[in-house]
């Protein structure tokens, strides 16, 4: 069972570098062959960037990644100003503009590659917190805080957790460590090794992650008090041992990525041990219907709740819906219905292959979503009893604590987590034998390319680094709990919703014009 | 059980290489030479195994056309040989309006007939321009009528562009009194016109045509166009025709359907002229979309016409205005000023202009229009980059001045437009619409950014100070 001590101890931080032999960098550094091979720039860089072992004197490759750019100039170890051949250059890495795109921008990568591999913020001068999306969260900023309010405390003496029962029913409270859980995907999009990685993560981040609507690998049954079971209308899976496992059952409805249509795995993903598990046919594609045939009211949804409360007397329900103009009604019929958690999705988020027609026109961004929902559950004077969690879009540290101070109590997690896993979002998930880097595959080769231990550390990081960004900016208003945050929009401001002159006192959104 | 409208879709490949958006750059000089570790040999996909040619003939490297960016060349070569860039011809394909992942896309669906999938959510802008200031809704889970991937047979997708019947009256005696007239309904909810400003020949004429009457649709052409050869698809053609010249084509109205007619003062004697010819043909006026688009469907409501085409320009904007306003802005205008008037009943609108993707054919939908008319996409489907080289009497890179197979031909644009019907049927299904006609003009089914930024962020951060999207 969870723990309910709100200051556990994050786990350790343990440096998992790069799988690959060659990491992408926001600089590149180039030697020509006028080095002679001095040895100075080792000696002078304190990032490592020039590696030289004792026993070779030749020069080698620069890691220059690690390189933390033009801003070095002032150093008085900066190489390339101190060679004395002049043989290094440097400049911006050219192959940043094939990386990323609008929301997720290559120096949002490269910072988040940073954190999973550090566990600490990155020293290198990138942008992670902001994409280049020109709205919603990439346009939203906190408020100059007011110095007088600053809190001189340790991260350790802030509490980043959330309760994901308010109702006060009986069941367990079920703390989360962090103000995130991590989102479904299912065993068959995503590869096995990812999948048991990312429940050992929630297992010492004091999270929880979900199966998402594949079944329940019994690679999972060791850390089963900190894995969601995911209903949805294919049932793929559902068996009352995994109702009966989970800390909290989540029923989903409808995802962001694809609101109004069911999930499709093709056919080629379908190896013998995921048809196994999902109990169909090798090789042949697996559609999950929308909606559930079963539920065509509220009161339909109540009965689903029921039968799940009834099977786990200690499981929490949460509800997955899409972000569709009525989403308001819908999270309060969910509540009305005996759910602990409303969890809506957005439209710009998901993680698997989705239709682009439906990603990017069917219902509406998070960002609008969360203060509508929000504002109509306080309405109906219900607020304090559900747990209201976003998802869709929400990329980073900072998104999620927009996102609390918009209105939600805590945020789900896809898209990061396979970024500090080292996704680069070339959107190939479904073709062939899937994922080219081993994160969404379940290819005999390509699926096992990770191994669990460098995954759940790389996790572990990345959120030991957001937990660091979160505790900073409530310092910066004097809250000592992230619950403090929740629905603090008067904290927020809309750079399109300012004056000119107060605009310019707050970052601009990036602008730049990409080719997608 | 009845019969299903089907699309047949068969993959039709492309003449050319797509120009794709990645190039992967090597630099030699730094290569070990005759690496046993080469990641040209383990890549994920071979794109390299087709990709040494070049290297017998001396010739320049190709540009690797395939390369889906998963970076691992890049990643894992032992002597970090690999970079990539953006392939420079993917950054000249079409223009600000037309953008290089369109026409890719395009492509995409003329080539396989398949719907544009991919993981890893959605990459563009929060809001842009044009249409991309809307969303579709969907139903959530207490509405029964939808039915997502499974019934959507069950979808209609079907228009009409002959008058719709107004309520029949009868005689004392139980009889007809009413005048009923044919109906012409078209499968789905898109007609095509080839673009009079960029390449036009009798092969792509005949691919069209073939496509249209395969889909069950028409095709508007100009009289020049006929051609004998066109003679077995003669059921599925308008011809485009004038106050000048509807007389002299009386051959061809009757062969026809239906009839366009461009619009000026006098189409009140020129449709007349038509009608005497023959009198059940179903008329089409064809109309620039400006200022003047409104009231003039008004008033023409009140002729004898039964669809108006209104064209804007190959963007999608309003024609002859110094600030022009978007085809989606002008579908409203138009469409309620029929409703205004009562008669948007009696009168179908199609719209042609700037519609470049599936959804745009949604989205106009939304906004009021019946159907669209395809114009550009049917030329992007024969491989046109949109260089407007031929404007300039400069040579086809795409060769689509060349004869082209009209079998090939007809097969991309219809694997084109299935796509597009496909794609279509998802978002109808996710709204829970079964009738792309009970679409029509439900703005109910969509979202404007105007209205969320109001109804969401204006309790949360006051009045919005920036007027349009940047």
């Amino acid at each position: 069972m969870k723990t309910n001590d709100i200051h556990f101890q994050f786990p350790k931080i343990v440096q998992v570098p790069d799988r690959f032999r060659n990491p992408i960098g926001k600089y590149s550094i180039r030697r020509n062959s006028k080095c002679i091979s001095c040895g100075l720039c080792a000696e002078l860089c304190p990032y490592g960037v020039h590696p030289r072992y004792d026993d070779y004197s030749k020069p080698l490759r620069p890691k220059d990644y690690k390189c933390i750019g033009f801003k070095c100039k002032e150093n008085d170890f900066f190489c390339i100003d101190r060679c004395p051949e002049q043989a290094l250059t440097l400049r911006r890495n050219p192959i940043l503009e094939t990386l990323g795109d609008y929301r997720w921008t290559a120096e949002m990568l490269i910072g988040h590659w940073e954190m999973a591999e550090t566990g600490n913020l990155p020293v290198v001068d990138l942008e992670y917190n902001l994409g280049n999306s020109g709205g919603g969260f990439d346009k939203i900023r906190f408020k100059t805080p007011n110095p007088a309010d600053y809190l001189s405390l340790g991260d350790d003496q802030i509490d980043t957790s959330v309760s994901l029962n308010k109702r006060g029913d009986g069941r367990p409270e079920v703390i989360n460590g962090i103000p995130c859980y991590g989102g479904g995907m299912s065993y068959g999009s995503t590869a096995l090794p990812v999948m048991v990685a990312r429940a050992r993560a929630a297992t010492l981040l004091n999270t929880l992650t979900c199966t998402g609507e594949g079944g329940y690998p019994k690679e999972l049954i060791p850390y089963a008090d900190h894995v969601i079971t995911q209903v949805a209308t294919g049932l793929f899976g559902v068996r009352e041992e995994t109702i009966r496992f989970a800390p909290m059952v989540e029923f989903k409805y409808a995802q962001g990525a694809k609101p109004g249509l069911g999930g499709h795995l093709l056919g080629d993903k379908v190896t013998p041990e995921v048809a196994a598990i999902r109990e169909t046919v090798v090789g042949n594609a697996l559609f999950s219907p929308f909606p559930f045939h079963s539920v065509y009211s509220v009161e339909d949804h109540k009965k689903h709740v029921d039968w799940v409360k009834e099977i786990n007397p200690r499981g929490l329900v949460s509800v997955k819906v899409s972000t569709p103009t009525d989403v308001d009604m819908v999270a309060v019929g969910s509540y009305y219905a005996g759910a602990h958690v409303v969890h809506l999705d957005g439209s710009y988020g998901g993680t698997g292959a989705a239709p682009d027609i439906a990603k990017k026109n069917i219902a509406m961004p998070i960002e609008y979503a969360i203060p509508k929902v929000h504002r109509f559950l306080q309405e109906e004077g219900v607020r304090d009893q559900v747990c209201l969690i976003a998802s869709g879009g929400i990329r980073n540290a900072l998104d999620v604590a927009k996102a609390i101070a918009l209105g939600a109590d805590g945020a789900v997690i896809g898209t990061a987590e396979l970024v500090a896993l080292e996704c680069v979002r070339c959107g190939h998930c479904e073709s062939g034998r899937g994922c080219a880097r081993g994160i969404a595959s379940t290819d005999h080769e390509l699926g096992y390319m990770i191994s669990e231990e460098w995954a759940t550390r790389r996790i572990v990081n990345m959120y030991s680094a957001w937990r660091k960004q979160w505790c900073e900016i409530l310092r910066q208003y004097g809250m000592k709990s992230i619950r403090e945050l929740v629905g603090r929009s008067d904290l927020l401001v809309h750079l399109d919703y300012l004056d000119e002159e107060e605009r310019s006192n707050y970052q601009a959104a990036p602008q730049a014009e990409l080719i997608i | 059980m009845p019969k299903k409208y089907h699309i047949p879709i068969k993959t039709a490949n492309p003449r050319h290489h797509p120009v794709g958006k990645y190039a992967t750059v090597e630099f030699r000089e730094d290569c070990a030479g005759s690496c046993r570790a080469c990641v040209k040999k383990n890549c994920v996909y071979g794109i390299f195994k087709d990709n040494y040619l070049h290297m017998s003939t001396m010739g320049e490297p190709e540009y690797l056309y395939t390369c889906n960016s998963c970076f691992r060349c890049v990643q894992e070569c032992t002597r970090g040989i690999f970079s990539r860039v953006i392939n420079p011809e993917y950054r000249t394909l079409g223009d600000e309006y037309w953008r290089p992942d369109i026409i890719n896309r395009l492509w995409y669906q003329a080539h396989t007939g398949k719907i544009p999938v991919s993981g890893a959510g959605y990459r563009g802008p929060f809001v842009a321009a044009g249409f991309d200031t809307m969303w579709t809704d969907m139903s959530e889970i207490v509405r029964p009528t939808r039915d997502g991937i499974h019934g959507r047979e069950y979808i209609n997708t079907c228009f009409e562009i002959s008058r719709r019947i107004s309520p029949l009256k009868f005689n004392a005696d139980m009889t007809l009194a009413s005048q009923t007239i044919p109906i012409l309904e078209i499968p789905l909810p898109l007609m095509f016109r080839l673009p009079d400003t960029l390449i036009i020949n009798p092969p792509i004429v005949e691919s069209a045509a073939r496509a249209a009457q395969t889909m069950g649709t028409f095709l508007l052409i100009r009289p020049e166009d006929y051609s004998d050869a066109l003679l077995p698809y003669a059921r599925h053609l308008v011809p485009g025709l004038n106050k000048n010249n509807a007389a002299d084509h009386e051959a061809l109205i009757r062969q026809s359907r239906a009839v366009e007619l461009a619009f000026d003062k006098d189409i009140e004697n020129t449709l007349r002229i038509v009608r005497d010819i023959k009198p059940d043909s179903v008329l089409i006026v064809r109309i620039p979309l400006n200022a003047d688009a409104a009231s003039r469907a008004l008033k023409l409501s009140a002729l004898d016409v039964d669809t108006l085409h209104f064209y804007a320009d190959e963007h999608g904007n309003e024609l002859d205005a110094e600030d022009p306003r978007f085809l989606k802005d002008m579908i409203r205008k138009v469409h309620l000023k029929l409703v205004e008037g009562s008669v948007r009943q009696s009168i179908n609108l199609v719209f042609s202009g700037g519609i470049a993707m599936a959804e745009h054919m949604a989205k106009a939908i939304i906004c009021g229009a019946d159907g669209i008319v395809v114009d550009v996409p049917l030329l992007v489907a024969l491989e046109c980059r949109l260089c407007y080289r031929c404007r300039k009497d400069l040579s086809c890179p795409a060769k689509i001045d060349d004869t082209i197979d009209p079998e090939w031909g007809s097969q991309r644009m219809i694997n084109l437009m299935g796509a597009w019907h496909s794609q279509l049927i998802e978002v109808m299904g996710a709204m829970g619409i079964r009738e792309a006609r009970r679409l029509r003009g439900e703005v109910g089914r969509s979202m404007w950014f105007e209205d969320l930024e109001k109804e969401s962020f204006g309790p949360v951060f006051g009045q919005r100070k920036i007027a349009g999207l940047k």
